[in-house]
């Protein structure tokens, strides 16, 4: 198990820490922000928001502790991550035309815990609505991110997302990240 | 209208077929009745009800149906329906029952073999017609059931050809499945994955054998695969073997697809032969052999695995590919809407590193978030609207036609072709189901 999945999994998961006001808002604000790059499709700046070695992570059920070397939805490292940003804008990607529309609200952001060197766990909630061919899809769920503090802010060593509907079934596949 | 054994007969020709065998919702239910209802149809594997009192759900034509784990260890597919009122007796997808079901409505209490153990209330049903001894009061049995190797497959005829015989050749794909496994047992992993298909489920079929198709239809993400690919090379990273599973779609190009063979056999199974044999010479696949070798000797070993078949349909609803140990089946729910259960296995007694491969090719080609399936399921719903317009009323399967070879009731496709030979010799078998007149099939 990877460090990043280990912190998660020994985390507790109903627990919330007492941050400052400023750690709140920065957390806040990069989880907003991160969403925010998603709908707009800023794909050089979403590669920036993980770590070297974070993952986007959307397991197949709640109890799953690990994403690697199991079944998962999405278990992607950077690698991954480019690979899909350069076939989703493919101009032969011809399930991207027409090209869909993300948009997110993320909230009940609730900082999980605090380490002392800043890094933290943060648990929140979103939706997402997808138009995709002239029609509109949703998903929703959680989101828990291992934020590793940097100098130059927060980075994603794990993104775990949770879909409420994970079992399925999938009406088409999920193209990009949610 | 009312379709003919004529009519019906009529949409098929040697090299091209009618559109309305995709679009009418009567020949659906023809097909349903005449194919699904009658065929030996996928269940699931003995694995997924490993414990007396597990169940699985599993859909036939339009038949709920379920199969199930008796307390005598033994496996039954039923009528997921109460002999009372007709409530579902399980909703959930999977579970364990515990001793007996029990039906939700009014208590009804029964084998997990479907048969009536109790009622409630008994007493008012003294002097009438029920009998607890009735099959009328029993959960149904499928008419037929049986398992080849441990895959379970029902048929709703109550006569017809047995299952190894609908199998026939085609049945190498399950073999090949366990075989596979040095320890000769495999074993699902986790839940399958469920797709809808916004298509009808023959464009599916006709798309799994269809090696003139990827070189096109997955470009982008061959590209994509191999420029990440080369990019870590560059880094001095060697890049995950499964990547090559995605840049493959670019390295043969879209004409180079010709090296595959393909076959279709009577009862409308069809097979794609020699795409990946996935014996690299790396230690992982190393040791897989020689453990190979350990449990089956060197010759049978060699056999098994000299075995190259990228990929076999087993008519109407599989789609298996042996070296990759994935397994599909579709659940046809209208014409233009199909359900895909999509399932992995692991090879007992294999090095990690195998079932790694497995699951890799599961995650880029079969998930949720596949960026291969991404491109087909979109092909296929372009093509189920397309095919409502009757600008043109027929389907082009000319590619090789006359030119196929037939060998003992097996069908071949001309050297060195993207023949689409599978494509008219499933429609072949198709217009004999369609048109046998209830004759079994
Ligand atoms: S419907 Fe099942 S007990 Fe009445
Ligand atoms: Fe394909």
């Amino acid at each position: 198990m990877g460090e990043a999945a280990e912190k998660l999994a020994a985390g507790d998961r109903f627990s919330s820490a007492k941050v400052s006001i400023e750690t709140q808002l920065a957390v806040e604000r990069f989880l907003y922000r991160q969403a925010e790059i998603l709908d707009e499709k800023r794909w050089d700046e979403w590669l920036t928001l993980f770590a070297e070695d974070g993952h986007y992570w959307m397991p197949v059920s709640e109890d799953q502790e690990d994403g690697e070397g199991v079944p998962n939805i999405f278990w992607e490292n950077l690698d991954m991550m480019t690979m899909r940003i350069r076939r989703n804008n493919h101009p032969q990607a011809h399930s991207q035309a027409p090209e869909n529309r993300l948009c997110h609200v993320v909230s009940n952001v609730i900082v999980e815990s605090e380490d002392p060197n800043g890094d933290v766990v943060v648990r929140s909630r979103f939706h997402c609505a997808e138009y995709l061919r002239y029609d509109i899809r949703n998903f929703t769920g959680k989101y828990r991110h291992y934020l590793k503090k940097t100098a130059e802010g927060y980075r994603i060593a794990l993104q775990r997302v949770d879909l409420v509907n994970r079992e399925g079934p999938y009406e088409y596949v999920i193209q990009w990240w949610l | 209208m009312t379709w003919s054994e004529s009519e019906i007969a009529a949409l098929v020709e040697p090299d091209r077929v009618h559109r309305k065998a995709y679009v009418d919702p009567e020949i659906f239910d023809l097909e349903m009745e005449r194919i699904f209802e009658r065929l030996w149809i996928y269940i699931g594997h003995e694995s997924q009800v490993k414990n007396p009192g597990d169940y699985y759900l599993a859909r036939v034509g339009r038949q709920p149906m379920m199969m199930t784990r008796d307390w005598n260890g033994e496996i039954n597919v039923l009528y997921n329906r109460c002999p009372h009122r007709g409530a579902q007796i399980c909703s959930a997808r999977k579970g364990n029952a515990g001793k007996l079901f029990r039906c939700s409505y009014h208590a009804w209490m029964f084998e997990l073999d479907g048969r009536l153990e109790s009622v409630p209330g008994a007493k008012g049903y003294e002097g009438t017609r029920f009998d607890m001894s009735s099959p009328d009061f029993h959960i149904r049995k499928a008419p037929r059931a049986d398992n080849y190797r441990g895959f379970w497959f029902a048929s709703l005829a109550e006569d017809g050809p047995d299952l190894k015989t609908h199998l026939g050749r085609a049945g190498l794909a399950l073999d090949q499945l366990v075989d596979r496994s040095p320890d000769g047992e495999i074993e699902v992993v986790g839940d399958c994955f469920h797709m809808i298909q916004q298509s009808n489920w023959k464009l599916f079929l006709e798309n799994q054998i269809d090696a003139s198709h990827p070189g096109a239809t997955h470009e982008s993400t061959g590209a994509a695969a191999r420029s990440v690919e080369n990019e870590m090379k560059k880094d001095g990273k060697q890049p995950p073997m499964s990547y090559g599973f995605l840049s493959d779609f670019v390295r043969h190009g879209i004409d180079g697809w010709d090296k595959f063979g393909t076959t279709g056999l009577p009862q409308g199974h069809c097979t794609l032969e020699g795409y990946m044999g996935l014996r690299p010479d790396d230690p992982d696949t190393n040791e897989y052999v020689e453990r190979m070798y350990a449990s089956y000797g060197e010759e049978k070993a060699e056999e098994i695995l000299g075995v190259d078949l990228h990929h076999v349909l087993l008519y109407p609803c599989n789609s298996v590919q042996p070296p990759l140990q994935q397994l599909r089946t579709i659940r046809p729910i209208g014409p233009d809407r199909t359900l895909s259960e999509i399932w992995h296995f692991r090879l007992k007694g294999a090095p990690e590193a195998i079932y790694q491969r497995s699951l890799a090719y599961y995650y880029l080609v079969n998930s949720p978030s596949t960026m291969v399936n991404a491109d087909d399921l979109f092909n296929w719903w372009k093509c189920q609207h397309g095919l409502e317009s009757n600008a043109i009323e027929w389907v082009s399967f000319h590619r090789n036609a006359g030119q196929d070879t037939e060998e003992g009731g097996i069908m071949y496709s001309a050297p060195s072709s993207m023949s689409e030979l599978p494509m008219r010799s499933m429609m072949h078998a198709w217009r004999d189901y369609m048109t046998a007149n209830g004759a079994g099939a």
